[in-house]
């Protein structure tokens, strides 16, 4: 009984709460009112039920935390047995890598480039996962070291005819030093401001790139760059897109590989103890600022990659695409997925990429649902949807002793 | 000279706005520590709210400076409902989680009300109706200084006096500071922590608000993407005054319209927002507390 009354208060309130942008539409110039009455039952239900599952899960979650922690581990030891056993997770392994051979020969163009798309999304995820899932440094102007990559490829092939492969490792050069250049001062500063700073950052390139016309062109953009080619190979459009998607493909495991390496060496553990404790970190000798800069630097150098395969994917850039929004977005595919995992992250580019396509109705409420999961999983599910195992070395007898 | 003086009350203007939401950041930065990263986005329901308002009420006869009122009092209101809101789902569940938990869900909830907004109303530019009139006595320095202008420069100037009352002088003030201070302390001398948070979020959104009314009835049009720009500015601003202090955030404030008003008056106008970020970038380089802020060591 407690909990109905609640939930129709909570409901009373969100139809208070949303009753003037939702119910009323004016039009100052025409000066006529809308009135649209149905959206507050809507709003009045849907709040009621939310209220409802809000409810549940919190208790759950306290509960979760509480009592039956045996219980969760257990549930927690399935999902991380896949992960961690290699009976489990080879076959899985084998089966997505030929999955991901065969897609391009059995699907068409348009689904195979829907997949590059995809797979741009788990590179950029992946090396934004070294940023913000494993040295912890929240790096909201990612989406810049992109650009930097894409107009990179675009412009010194506009004006030298540089090609897709020797501006590929430039591109990633020019992003790992702009990281460099932008990381070296801001990074003293604490999570919160670093944020911001590298927010700002973002908005500058995108802003100069909009308006410095006589060096990017403007918001008109760069069209005409060529897709990347195989020893003067001339394609048609469908091989071609066949071979951006292997050439993706090549490079997911090339960063997986990298990622997965980085995690477990030396470098990859300093960068795990300054997320957790930065003072602790200083205290056992690890220089602070040295290890988050090649964080930043490394995680710059991937997206200044895929900037340029970007470029040569859509053969079209402008500073549109490269807005905070998709920052946003593949902040998301990181929280999403769990900071700092690896299949988490590649899984949530792949939800948060193709869902969208393929509900096109649902394309609207993108960014909605977006905004929204991000609360929800902060709120009821920090560590994400698979959350990362820590790596335990433990001290073993060996046995003939 | 008219151009420099026009400039200035320009940058004057520019500062009030943005000390209006530049105190919301400052005030929960002081009590809480975050960066409350949706408060852009009250400050945009509030102007949203407002239009609403006004556009319903001009139908029924209201106009001039009881339309004003009428819509500044309900933004107002909404918004703080909506601030409200916003920390109870969002934040209060993440109190003690870890610090980029919070800041991570305020971006979602950020994202979340534009879209809201955008889905609501429309994704384009609406004209918002100049609801300021033009006063006779202001005819002479109309050159440099518009009736809006003033109206917006003497609102903040008498919503800060009157937030400095509330916080020097008031029960709910004290515990403010006492809660900003240190909040076990506060709570253990009996203050309400939750409420003095949510009280600091009413506040806080409802300053918005104003602030969002004024600067849409003197541009003119709104849509659902001002809170992000604004926002992000605002917070420039508390951060240029030094975060968690009041006067701060309202110099800071003050330094940003002016610097903005005329590095885009003498420089360039192509880049406006350049120029706030850089300089966030540079203080934050040569002095990461701010300019009245203190910078504090931390101790383990």
């Amino acid at each position: 009984m407690f909990g109905i009354k609640k939930s129709l208060l909570v409901s009373i309130w969100f139809m208070f709460l949303t009753f003037p942008l939702m119910v009323i539409r004016v039009d100052t110039i025409e000066k006529t009112v809308q009135w649209r009455w149905m959206n507050m039952v809507y709003v009045g239900v849907g709040a009621f039920l939310f209220s409802y599952v809000w409810r549940f899960l919190l208790e759950r979650k306290a509960a979760g935390s509480a009592v039956d922690a045996p219980a969760a581990t257990v549930k927690e030891r399935f999902t991380q047995r896949i992960l961690t056993d290699p009976k489990m997770y080879r076959p899985v392994i084998a089966i997505v890598l030929v999955g991901a051979v065969i897609f391009p020969l059995i699907m068409d163009t348009y689904q195979v480039n829907i997949m590059v798309t995809a797979l741009i999304y788990v590179v950029l995820g992946l090396g934004l996962n070294i940023v913000v899932g494993l040295a912890g440094l929240l790096d909201l102007g990612y989406v810049a070291f992109y650009a930097v990559g894409a107009y990179a490829y675009a412009l010194l092939n506009y004006h030298f005819g540089l090609g897709f492969w020797t501006v590929l490792p430039i591109g990633a050069g020019l992003g790992a030093l702009f990281g460099i250049m932008l990381g070296f001062p801001v990074l003293r500063l604490r999570g919160d401001y670093l944020a911001i700073v590298t927010l700002g950052f973002g908005e500058i390139i995108r802003l100069v790139l909009e308006n410095w016309n006589e060096f990017s062109f403007g918001p008109s953009g760069i069209s005409n760059i060529p897709r990347p080619g195989f020893f003067g190979m001339a394609f048609d459009m469908h091989s071609a897109t066949q071979y951006l998607y292997y050439l993706m493909v090549a490079m997911v495991l090339f960063t997986i590989f990298v990622v997965n390496r980085l995690q477990h060496s030396r470098i990859g553990r300093a960068w795990m103890a300054l997320r957790e404790d930065e003072i602790a970190c200083q205290a056992m000798g690890i220089d602070r600022t040295k290890t988050k800069l090649t964080a930043f630097a490394l995680g710059a150098t991937w997206a200044g990659a895929v900037g340029v395969i970007f470029a040569a994917k859509t053969t079209f850039i402008n500073p549109a695409s490269f807005t905070f929004m998709e920052s946003a977005i593949i902040l998301s595919i990181v929280v999403l997925g769990g900071m700092g995992s690896i299949v988490g992250v590649m899984l949530a580019a792949f939800i948060l990429v193709l869902l969208p396509e393929y509900l096109r109705a649902f394309s609207e409420y993108r960014m909605l649902i977006f905004g929204a999961s991000m609360v929800l999983m902060m709120v009821f599910r920090p560590q994400g949807l698979i959350s990362n195992i820590r790596k335990k070395d433990a001290y073993k007898r060996s046995s003939d002793a | 000279m008219d151009y420099f003086w026009e400039l200035f009350f320009g940058g004057l203007t520019r500062g009030s706005i943005y000390a209006l939401i530049a105190l919301g950041y400052t005030m929960v930065y002081g009590i809480i520590e975050l960066i409350n990263f949706a408060h852009g986005e009250v400050y945009m329901i509030g102007a949203f709210t407002g239009l609403i308002v006004a556009g319903v009420f001009s139908l029924m006869g209201f106009s001039g400076a009881s339309l004003l009122v009428l819509a500044m009092v309900i933004a107002v209101l909404y918004s703080s409902a909506y601030g409200y809101t916003i920390e109870k789902i969002a934040y209060k569940p993440l109190r003690g989680a870890s610090r980029l938990a919070p800041l991570i869900s305020a971006i979602g909830m950020s994202i979340f009300l534009q879209n809201y907004v955008l889905l609501a109303q429309t994704s384009d530019f609406l004209p918002f109706p100049a609801l300021i009139p033009e006063f006779d006595f202001m005819e002479p320095y109309i050159d440099y200084l518009g009736s809006s202008e003033l109206v917006i420069i003497l609102t903040t100037v008498l919503v800060m006096i009157a937030l400095t009352v509330l916080i020097k002088f008031t029960k709910i003030g004290k515990a403010m500071r006492a809660t900003a201070q240190n909040k076990k302390m506060a709570m253990l001398t009996g203050v309400n922590v939750d409420h003095v948070i949510s009280m600091t979020f009413i506040i806080g959104s409802g300053l918005a608000a104003v602030g969002g009314v004024l600067i849409a009835t003197h541009i003119g049009q709104i849509n659902f993407y001002i809170g992000f720009i604004a926002g992000l500015k605002a917070f420039t601003a508390a951060v240029l005054g030094g975060i968690g202090s009041i006067p701060g955030a309202v110099l800071g404030s003050l330094i940003l319209g002016w610097t903005e008003s005329f590095a885009t008056g003498y420089i360039s106008s192509d880049y406006e927002d350049v120029f706030a970020f850089c300089l966030l970038v540079l203080i934050l380089i040569f002095r990461p507390a701010g300019i009245l802020g203190r910078s504090t060591t931390q101790k383990v």
